[in-house]
């Protein structure tokens, strides 16, 4: 099952005929990324204001990245898993069939 | 602190420690493979886990009772700068969701066990072997005490082993009776034992949390006030150093330090041999990637649970108390506030999920002394069920070797040592991570960096001083050449990243002998079911 964007090789082709940079792959490491670079840059969250319901800004804007982190990594797992079909399927395609 | 014991609390601690306890012998039955003498079978547990199973199994192993305990206390006493805990479990899994899966293929491939046969595998190397192993026992060793510091945090709130007048030893009796009966089962059914008693630590863990930040700011006037007496605290100034006792916000200089701590920890957590055992146990490679999307269920009852320090404030717990043991707030905080049928379970998970980190731990060690340093030194042509016989021997001596630095060195020795141990362990991140992704490293490169950081690291720790200690009061120093204050850890790691590149520049521009490579680039993307796998040397799993 190949997608759209990522062509199945011909037979014959070696096995991994996909480039290693695919569209899946840096969107997935975006993915990643968003999360880690919006916990690294802590000068944008030591706030006190606004609060929520009694609870400073600092405390309840990291709360929420924790489910907001699962999202972005879900979505990387969900990117890779296509681009993992894709070259398994390329693999086999071109294998001596 | 507390008088008389707390029986209701007692009992019902005692009963699920007696439920853990049988399920952990009956353990050894649960999905039993045809070669239980492998040493895949005791310490991996067949490398047969599915994706809940491996769930609670990391969720187990990651997020221990030590941790339950001190890092409200930090916020306790520091606020802020106590909560970098949550970013770094956020930062923690989207970064080793780009290498554990790639570790976990080349390993099931190669049938490595630890960290360091990888290592063994990917360099030909060794030193390098034994670097990275020792260092994972020293890490190990005293974060399994912590874990029994955690459970004497317990037992002294419960009011069970005496008080200060009481020998030692009558003292220490509870313990040792709960440190006995843990060696026992992990000794018979390894890996199994903590994977299945996860199950009952993090369903009690999670319904006491529920339960805590819903119930106690109920009873404390809810979050508002909460805050305003954490504000009120952390506001009074210290005669020991002339500053505010905490924040309720980092402040401008603290940010460097906030973040690299989050970043040097996240990075460090899945170097340490007992995340790894985890994650090597389980059955597949998309298991290992499922689970890096569904951890952070466990991250944000950290969260949350960091919250309780503040509500120990708010509570009053050890207000006006000279040298208050802030490791007991927590405790203290659930037995003041909830019914003492409820304290029990509470204590009960915090007591259970000692357990869970120290048998996994001391598995993860014995796995490590097993592998590289007796098979790799002392009885190279060692049978595998020798090697199961002497991992499980190991696994005893590592307990003993914990129960030691509870009753021997000072608490606070431990707590420091634990800190310095996280420091120690990202110091083999170069070979490892590095290892995964690319062989241009050189191996006596990589040796020489670990050994740079990890001197750098430990000296720069032993200068640390607090007001409590003198060496090792913290984990964070000036930055050279940055002038901010930041983790030692990671100063250390890039100080052991900068020599590792230099040196394998300079090595491979004298042709210095480069080691063997056992493995291929295919086996880093294999998967359970592949070809590669079926030749793999090591018998697949019972399933």
């Amino acid at each position: 099952m190949s997608s759209s964007e990522v062509p199945k090789p011909d037979t014959g082709a070696p096995p991994g005929a996909i480039p290693a940079v695919t569209p899946e792959r840096v969107l997935a490491g975006i993915c990643l990324l968003v999360p880690i670079v919006a916990m690294l840059w802590v000068s944008s969250y030591t706030k006190v204001t606004p609060g929520i319901g009694g609870m400073p800004f600092f405390y309840w804007y990291q709360l929420l990245w924790v489910p907001a982190s699962a999202v972005f990594t879900v979505g990387a797992y969900l990117l890779l898993q296509r681009d993992e079909k894709a070259r398994r399927a390329a693999a086999e395609g071109g294998g001596p069939a | 602190m507390n008088h008389g014991v707390n029986v209701t609390a007692l009992t019902i601690f005692l009963l699920f420690f007696a439920l853990v306890t049988a399920m952990g012998f009956l353990a050894s039955r649960w999905r039993r493979a045809d070669n239980a003498q492998h040493l895949d079978e005791w310490g991996l547990g067949g490398r047969s886990f599915g994706t809940w199973v491996t769930w609670f199994l990391l969720g187990g192993d990651l997020y221990t009772a030590y941790t339950f305990v001190a890092v409200p206390a930090l916020i306790y006493g520091v606020g802020a700068a106590g909560f970098f805990a949550v970013p770094y479990t956020i930062i923690a899994y989207p970064l080793v969701f780009l290498f554990l899966p790639r570790l976990w293929s080349v390993s099931r491939v190669h049938g490595y066990v630890t960290p360091a046969d990888f290592v063994r595998g990917r360099y030909g190397s060794k030193g390098l072997s034994l670097a990275v192993a020792l260092t994972g026992i020293l890490a190990t060793m005293p974060y399994i005490a912590l874990q029994l510091v955690g459970i004497q945090a317990v037992l002294d709130v419960l009011g069970v082993g005496g008080g200060a007048n009481s020998n030692w030893f009558v003292k220490d009796l509870p313990l040792f009776l709960a440190f006995a009966v843990l060696a026992a089962y992990t000794y018979s059914s390894g890996l199994r034992a903590p994977a299945l008693i996860a199950f009952v630590k993090d369903t009690l863990v999670y319904i006491v949390i529920i339960v805590a930040v819903i119930y106690i700011p109920m009873r404390l006037g809810g979050y508002g006030h909460i805050f305003d007496s954490a504000a009120q605290k952390f506001s009074t100034v210290s005669p020991a150093t002339g500053k505010p006792v905490g924040s309720l916000v980092t402040g401008e200089s603290a940010q460097w330090t906030y973040a690299t701590l989050a970043l040097g920890s996240a990075m460090a957590l899945f170097m340490y041999p007992h995340s790894v055992t985890g994650v090597l146990a389980s059955k597949s490679r998309n298991t290992v990637r499922r689970n890096m999307a569904i951890m952070p269920a466990y991250s944000l009852m950290l969260g949350l649970l960091a919250l309780l320090g503040f509500m120990a404030i708010a509570a009053g717990v050890g207000k006006g108390v000279k040298g208050y043991n802030a490791q007991l707030a927590v405790p203290q905080l659930f037995a003041d506030m909830f019914p003492d049928w409820f304290t029990g379970i509470a204590f009960a998970a915090i007591g259970i999920g000692a357990l869970v980190p120290a048998a996994i731990m001391s598995i993860a060690a014995a796995n490590l002394f097993t592998r590289n340093v007796y098979k790799e030194f002392l009885k190279p042509d060692a049978t595998a069920a020798q090697e199961t016989q002497v991992a499980k021997i190991a696994s005893l001596l590592v307990k003993v070797g914990a129960l030691a630095f509870v009753l021997l060195m000072d608490k606070q020795f431990a707590i420091n040592l634990q800190l310095l141990g996280g420091l120690w362990i990202l110091q083999t991140f170069v070979s490892i991570v590095g290892g995964l992704f690319t062989r241009w490293f050189h191996r006596w490169a990589l040796l020489a960096g670990w050994a740079v950081g990890m001197v750098y690291g430990t000296w720069k720790a032993y200068g640390v001083s607090s007001p409590a200690t003198k060496h090792f009061g913290g984990s964070s120093a000036v930055i050279p050449g940055v002038g901010e204050i930041g983790y030692i850890g990671f100063t250390a790691f890039v100080l052991n990243l900068l020599v590792s590149v230099v040196l394998t520049l300079l090595l491979r521009a004298f042709n210095a002998p480069d080691g063997v490579d056992q493995t291929s680039r295919a086996d880093y993307s294999a998967e359970a079911g592949d070809k590669a796998l079926k030749d793999a040397p090591v018998p697949v799993a019972a399933h």
